[in-house]
């Protein structure tokens, strides 16, 4: 018995991939990644004797920008589009400072620090002042919904029709492969938008979390996100055969999002060694997004590096992906068969 | 040519599936594709539906609007209640809803499904669902339907059931082409094709095909010729070229017989080409 199952295990890559890379990843994110402290925040440093505050200022608060003519406005609208978390606006007494409450982490850190000061300065946490988790938790979870509902509800979604047989039988059907595509996919798009919807205005209802910024920027944001997503569902659909192996499969686009998207641990305290795996996941930017709309008011110019890299994730798996469905619906010529054969 | 294919070859790697075979699926009969696995019937069928592209040979068959075709592995929508699957398909045949409807009524009731139409495909029998499967691929009223073993796993009323509305449709002037295992389907058909393979082995229609086969077999309790013997029942079957000086109990032979003798000849004598009677 032993013997025998031993024997299917290493037959079953998906199942060793899983007993093999599941406890090393989990052992480097918990290892170098689970840390909430923040050793670097990015500040600017404002009003007329901002070069002065520079010069004293600790290490730990990395200076992004100094600008002897910037005020409590501009301070603002550095945070608003998420130039620095904390901005020192000098010229009075106390001292201002601005601390992006919606980077969660850094901003207790910040908070903390400047208590340390007392009367010197007067500190405010903006877009989320009482450094509420669940503020910067909800627009996070919202990606994680739709990544769970696009990549894995729609692999399987997709493989059951494969698994079941009538995939082959929609392939004989007089309609383009692309309708079959298009018709796969858009319940689960919906779906998706549906839930997007629901999560965001009953966290908004349940815990009082504001929407400052433009509806339709968010919106825009999520759309190009489901597309990614979605693409993820597709692909995985078209290297599974099972139920089982989709889910599976799903596994390892999800987790590893999970963990290393910044919505349970800072990317500031994620090491530059696991972090870079951070930026090649759609959840960080779609965070990025959700985030910085909701509860900064950021601006759609502000985001347009996590917009670019989104819409260039999305353009490439999603095509990618529905191009390697297609080929499932096509028929097996000479040449796919050669190939599938090698 | 009528709907069929010529000098079709198919390979899947080092593997010749389709070795050079024929076939036409005349309207008006049932013809039947029998094989064991791995013969290469299923992949002759989809040849002949499109989803397989031959290295050479030729396929003519109607378009894909005017092919009814039932998988092997499935060809019904589990989560939907018969009289939806028979909507969603005839929908993407185009057809209205109004004849849709008229069709579905007409196929439910032929098939003896008009009660079952509000139940989830999933809830019915293998039986049932092989024949909502048939009524499926029948929707849109095909010139040719090709059916790959509609009643593996199906109990034996439901197969007389389902022959009697193959044998209707037939009779409707449509081409039937099934693939199966059941060599007592074959025998059924207007026109059988034996595959082993991936090549003809015997073909013809079935009367023509038993009496075409050479030699004699014979009963025995101890086979002489254990390279053309084979178990039967509680003795064993012997084919000879001609009848031996002391035979006893010659047997009226059937589809299975003569396509058990092709199959030792061809292995003791392994034809250079084809293999086809």
């Amino acid at each position: 018995m032993v013997i025998k199952e031993f024997r299917e295990l290493s037959r079953d890559r998906r199942t060793v991939a899983m007993i093999v890379a599941l406890p090393i990843l989990l052992l480097v994110v918990f290892g170098y990644a689970a840390n909430f402290s923040v050793d670097s925040i990015s500040t600017a440093v404002l009003g007329p004797q901002a070069q002065q505050v520079e010069s004293q200022i600790p290490d730990t608060f990395t200076i992004v920008q100094t600008d002897p003519d910037g005020d409590e406005e501009t301070a603002t609208d550095l945070l608003v589009r998420d130039v620095a978390d904390v901005a020192i606006v000098t010229g009075a007494q106390p001292i201002a400072v601005y601390i992006d409450g919606s980077a969660l982490f850094t901003a207790q850190a910040a908070v903390s620090a400047f208590n340390r000061l007392g009367d010197q300065v007067d500190v405010e946490v903006l877009f989320n002042p009482d450094l509420e988790t669940s503020w910067v938790m909800v627009p996070a979870i919202i990606g994680l919904i739709l990544t769970f509902i696009g990549t894995l509800v729609t692999a399987i979604g997709l493989v059951k029709e494969r698994e079941r047989g009538t995939l082959e039988q929609l392939a004989v059907m007089p309609i383009k492969p692309s309708t079959v595509i298009l018709g796969k996919i858009t319940p689960y798009f919906i779906l998706a938008s549906f839930d997007m919807l629901v999560v965001t205005l009953l966290g908004m209802w349940l815990f009082d979390i504001p929407f400052n910024g433009n509806p339709a920027v968010f919106a825009l944001g999520a759309a190009i996100f489901l597309f990614v997503v979605l693409g993820l569902g597709v692909f995985i659909s078209t290297i599974s055969t099972t139920v089982g192996q989709a889910i599976q499969t799903a596994f390892f686009f999800v987790l590893p999002q999970i963990l290393l998207s910044g919505m349970i641990f800072p990317l500031e305290a994620i090491p530059w060694g696991v972090r870079w795996i951070s930026y090649l996941l759609p959840l960080t930017y779609f965070t990025e997004i959700s985030q910085g709309v909701m509860l900064r008011g950021a601006p759609l110019d502000s985001l347009w590096l996590p917009f670019l890299v989104l819409t260039v994730m999305a353009v490439v798996v999603f095509a990618g992906a529905v191009l390697r469905f297609r080929r499932s619906l096509a028929p097996a010529t000479p040449h796919a068969r050669q190939k599938a054969a090698a | 040519m009528t709907v069929g294919v010529e000098d079709v070859t198919v390979r899947y790697g080092e593997v010749t599936a389709l070795d050079c075979v024929s076939l036409v699926a005349e309207s008006g009969q049932v013809s039947a594709i029998v094989g064991g696995d791995g013969a290469g019937k299923s992949t002759l069928l989809k040849t002949l539906v499109g989803r397989v592209t031959p290295d050479s040979g030729r396929v003519v068959a109607p378009g894909a609007d005017r092919i009814g075709y039932q998988p092997a592995r499935g060809g019904s929508w589990p989560d939907l209640t018969v009289a939806e699957n028979m909507a969603f398909v005839a929908g993407m045949y185009g057809l209205s809803e109004a004849g849709a409807a008229r069709r579905t009524d007409a196929l439910l009731e032929r098939a003896g499904l008009a009660q079952a139409r509000d139940r989830l495909s999933s809830q019915l029998s293998g039986g049932m669902r092989t024949k909502l499967e048939f009524c499926l691929a029948m929707v849109h009223e095909p010139e040719l339907l090709v059916l790959d073993e509609p009643s593996t796993g199906v109990d034996p009323v439901s197969r007389v059931e389902l022959w009697r509305l193959l044998s209707e449709t037939a009779a409707s002037g449509t081409a039937v082409l099934m693939a199966t295992t059941y060599m007592e389907e074959g025998e059924r058909s207007s026109y059988v094709t034996v595959l082993e393979k991936g090549r003809i082995l015997l073909e013809g229609p079935p009367a023509e095909v038993v009496a075409a086969s050479p030699g004699v077999v014979f009963t025995t309790e101890k086979p002489t010729r254990p390279e053309f013997s084979w178990r039967h029942a509680d003795g064993f079957r012997e084919w000879w070229p001609v009848p031996p000086p002391d035979a006893n109990h010659p047997v009226d032979v059937d589809l299975e017989d003569v396509t058990i003798v092709a199959v030792l000849r061809g292995e003791a004598e392994p034809a250079p080409q084809g293999g086809s009677q």
